[in-house]
């Protein structure tokens, strides 16, 4: 019988990718392990072997196709005594209808079949979604700068490229970022331009490069430590903590570490407990830490650049589901944003939505389906959550008199705490209702796909937390 | 058993060994004063002595450059004053004065110089290994020809750090010496208990990196050493380790009774292999000073010494908005 060969999925997150070229053609014999095709992820060109044995049939996805789903067949295997002719009609009958999305890539919610694909209306400031006004008293750019797409990954690098071509002490090191070109392709090209002593590739020792990396600022340098994500600094807390974060204060200002640690960071999509989990709150609890964690492109690489030039350790908390994601960003020679400043990402009257990170994703779609019931909300993106605008947060909140938090953290001690009791003991009469924190669920992250979705926090659980503060 | 004697001339200057013997003494004199601070209260927390181990950082100090590094572990009063620093600022910073090298804020275990290069002064056993590491990539990336010495005790040596760290200093040819200094005990742990082979040198052989035993209590053995692992560093030719072989009087910290050894072994070493009285007798065998010479070094050290507690007890405790300073530095 027919076999038909479907477009893989490649890393834990790919949900499309570019059938970049066939390397068979129809007719050609197959055997498992042969490869077949070039598959363009939006990480890395990659081989695509064969797994079963048989004659290529028919070729279903021409070369050079983009936005291939994931699970799509692209091709039919025919065995002995079958033709090609005989698939004909087969192949029709099963290609029909769409596919099923394949568990490696189950988008967690249906935010992420948007990856790839334009921002969500409110990509820039003053253009909130919903006919609400524009909200910023100061936008990130001048009003009449041209935009741009571009994708949050290449926003990073830009940024990275940018602060490398004006400081010659700005150098990136970490895992994979030279030759491979990045795990995550976020340091795509570095190398070529800077070279090997500025683009450094680490062995597998994040206790020992974050060590390294913090007295080479301490000797004058501007290392940007890449993680290969989060999860791997708890082996390198100690030094990001008390040698990083303290030398400063323990040294009487004498000298400190102008530094940034970056990296993706949070649940990315069925790697389990150990592999996803969003430092957000861990970090912002320490002293002497910046903590900034972007949501869109723009703000990636606007504070991006401003973490490289900033004279204190900075952790920079990425996200790689949004590393595909694009969004407006302003075409200008240097742009940079404070740090400090919240982004008002749609104005609303009826309840105040702080987010932060791809918990964004989750509130802005809450706001959305909102709007339609009538409920007006308004929605915060800290960016930064050490310095946090807790002016931004304070002032929404009198106005609104409600409060829902969205973060994918754990519950206890979060990003969520920390604003619910700022709340109280500065805007305690201006509530109407208690603060509602929508985190992650207290529990490791499970890989089975349905309790993975159940771990996280979700637009129906924002929706549902602003019907009980609104009491509609 | 007497002061060992010097068995031949040393080839060095009379200046040069006095300038060893006033520095080693230095330290020693300012330790005992600051074990007395302690006592009296007015020096708090964890206070880690370094007598006995005063010829280490003399040695090595002879064997650097303007503009070398270095960085250490917790036990740094003696870096810090065989590096220059001065003794009124560290004093002041162990009593918690805004005098002190850290304005009051850093403590015994935590002082920097930026003008001396002195890099700290870290809590943490072993975490100084990476940053030394990191301060001679500095260095190599704006090949300024300087050296970096990173020390390190028999006790952080078994910490995975050092191992990443020798990792990437061969692999990257960096221009740093790990010093190990090696005074027997990690705290209340003798090396035999802690360590499954005693030869600390060879640590960094499974990368490359080329180490000596050196005796510690022997400041020109220091050194001649010394310079010996500048030279294969300034050469290019990446790190090198030095374990070199000391012993401390005193206990770990100002809180440790010493349960762990006999006063026998301690009383040994003092009347044997002192590292003060080796350099005092190779001075007056060589009729390089005399008795009267010595006593005159003696007195003046000990106004240094003075003068220094006199001003950590006078300078005032930090003004309490010193509390919320330094936490950030100001974006340029």
């Amino acid at each position: 019988m027919a076999t038909e060969i479907l477009m893989p999925a490649l890393s834990p997150t790919m949900e499309e990718g570019t059938l970049a070229k066939w390397l068979v053609k129809e007719g050609d014999s197959v055997s498992s392990g042969d490869i077949i095709a070039e598959i363009e992820t939006d990480k890395a060109t990659m081989e695509f072997e064969a797994v079963d044995e048989g004659t290529l049939g028919r070729i279903l996805i021409s070369e050079g196709t983009q936005g291939v789903k994931v699970n799509t067949p692209i091709a039919v295997l025919v065995e002995e005594g079958e033709s090609a002719e005989d698939i004909k009609t087969e192949a029709a009958t099963t290609t029909a209808p769409a596919p099923e999305p394949g568990p490696p890539a189950q988008p967690r919610d249906a935010d992420a079949d948007k990856d790839q694909e334009a921002a969500p209306p409110g990509s820039g400031p003053g253009q909130a979604g919903s006919g609400s006004g524009p909200s910023q008293a100061e936008p990130d750019w001048p009003e009449g700068t041209e935009m741009r797409q571009q994708t949050v990954r290449d926003a990073l690098r830009d940024a990275m490229a940018e602060e490398m071509r004006g400081d010659d002490d700005v150098f990136l090191m970490g895992e994979e970022v030279g030759e491979y070109q990045g795990a995550y392709k976020i340091s795509q090209g570095l190398l070529d331009e800077f070279g090997p002593k500025r683009v450094i590739d680490t062995p597998i020792t994040e206790h020992g490069f974050t060590g390294l990396a913090v007295g080479a600022a301490f000797g004058g340098l501007k290392p940007i430590v890449e993680f290969m994500t989060f999860n791997f600094a708890m082996q390198a807390m100690d030094q990001i903590v008390n040698s990083a974060a303290k030398t400063l204060y323990m040294s009487g200002g004498q000298m400190g570490a102008p530094m940034v640690f970056r990296g993706p960071n949070g649940a990315a999509a069925r790697v389990a407990a150990q592999h996803s989990q969003d430092f957000a709150a861990w970090f912002s609890h320490i002293p002497g830490l910046k903590v900034a964690m972007p949501y869109s492109a723009s703000d990636a690489k606007g504070l991006l650049k401003t973490a490289i030039r900033d004279p204190n350790p900075v952790i920079f908390l990425e996200n790689e589901i949004l590393y595909g994601k694009s969004f407006d960003v302003p075409v200008l020679e240097d742009f940079t944003l404070p740090f400090g400043k919240a982004r008002i990402w749609r104005t609303g009257a009826d309840v105040t939505l702080v987010s932060f990170g791809i918990g964004m994703t989750y509130a802005l779609e809450a706001a959305e389906k909102l709007a339609e019931d009538g409920i007006d909300a308004e929605v915060i993106d800290l960016r930064t959550l050490r310095p946090m605008d807790s002016a931004a947060i304070l002032e929404s909140v009198k106005k609104t008199n409600r409060c829902v938090t969205v973060e994918e953290g754990f519950p206890r001690g979060s990003i969520g705490n920390q604003i619910t009791a700022l709340l109280m003991e500065q805007a305690f009469d201006w509530l109407d209702a208690p603060v509602i924190n929508c985190t992650g669920k207290d529990v490791p992250m499970p890989y089975a796909a349905n309790l993975e979705k159940h771990a996280l926090t979700s637009t129906a659980e924002v929706i549902e937390a602003v019907r009980k503060v609104t009491y509609r | 058993m007497a002061a060992r004697r010097a068995t031949k001339k040393p080839n060095i200057s009379k200046d040069e060994l006095t300038q060893y013997y006033r520095d080693m003494l230095l330290i020693r004199r300012f330790e005992e004063k600051a074990g007395q601070l302690y006592g009296m209260g007015l020096i708090g927390g964890f206070c880690h002595l370094y007598i006995g181990q005063e010829a280490v950082v003399v040695g090595l100090e002879a064997a650097a450059e303007e503009g070398d590094k270095r960085v250490t572990s917790y036990r740094d009063h003696g870096h810090m004053l065989a590096c220059g620093m001065d003794p009124g600022g560290v004093m002041a910073e162990l009593t918690g004065r805004e005098g002190g090298y850290s304005k009051g804020k850093g403590g015994s275990m935590h002082m920097f110089s930026k003008e001396k290069h002195f890099y700290g002064g870290h809590g943490i056993v072993g975490a100084q290994v990476p940053i030394g590491a990191g301060l001679a990539f500095a260095d190599r990336y704006k090949e300024n020809g300087r050296v970096t010495f990173t020390y390190f005790g028999d006790g952080a040596a078994n910490q995975g750090q050092v191992y990443e760290t020798f990792n990437m200093a061969a692999l990257w040819a960096l221009p740093v010496v790990f010093v190990i200094e090696n005074n027997q005990y990690a705290m209340g742990t003798a090396q035999q208990r802690s360590t499954s082979t005693p030869d600390l040198h060879t640590r960094g052989e499974a990368f490359g990196i080329p180490g000596e035993v050196v005796d510690g209590m022997d400041v020109l053995a220091v050194k001649t050493a010394g310079e010996k692992a500048v030279g294969h560093c300034r050469a290019g030719k990446g790190p090198y380790i030095l374990e070199v072989k000391t012993y401390r009087y005193r206990g770990h910290s100002m809180s440790d009774p010493a349960k762990y050894r006999t006063r026998e072994e301690v009383q040994k070493m003092r009347e044997e292999r002192d590292p003060i009285e080796h350099v005092r007798a190779m001075l007056l065998e060589g009729k390089h000073a005399s008795e009267e010479d010595l006593k005159a070094i003696d007195k003046e050290i000990k106004k240094v010494v003075n003068d220094s507690a006199e001003f950590a007890r006078e300078s005032p405790e930090p003004a309490l908005d010193e509390l919320w300073t330094d936490i950030y530095a100001e974006a340029r």
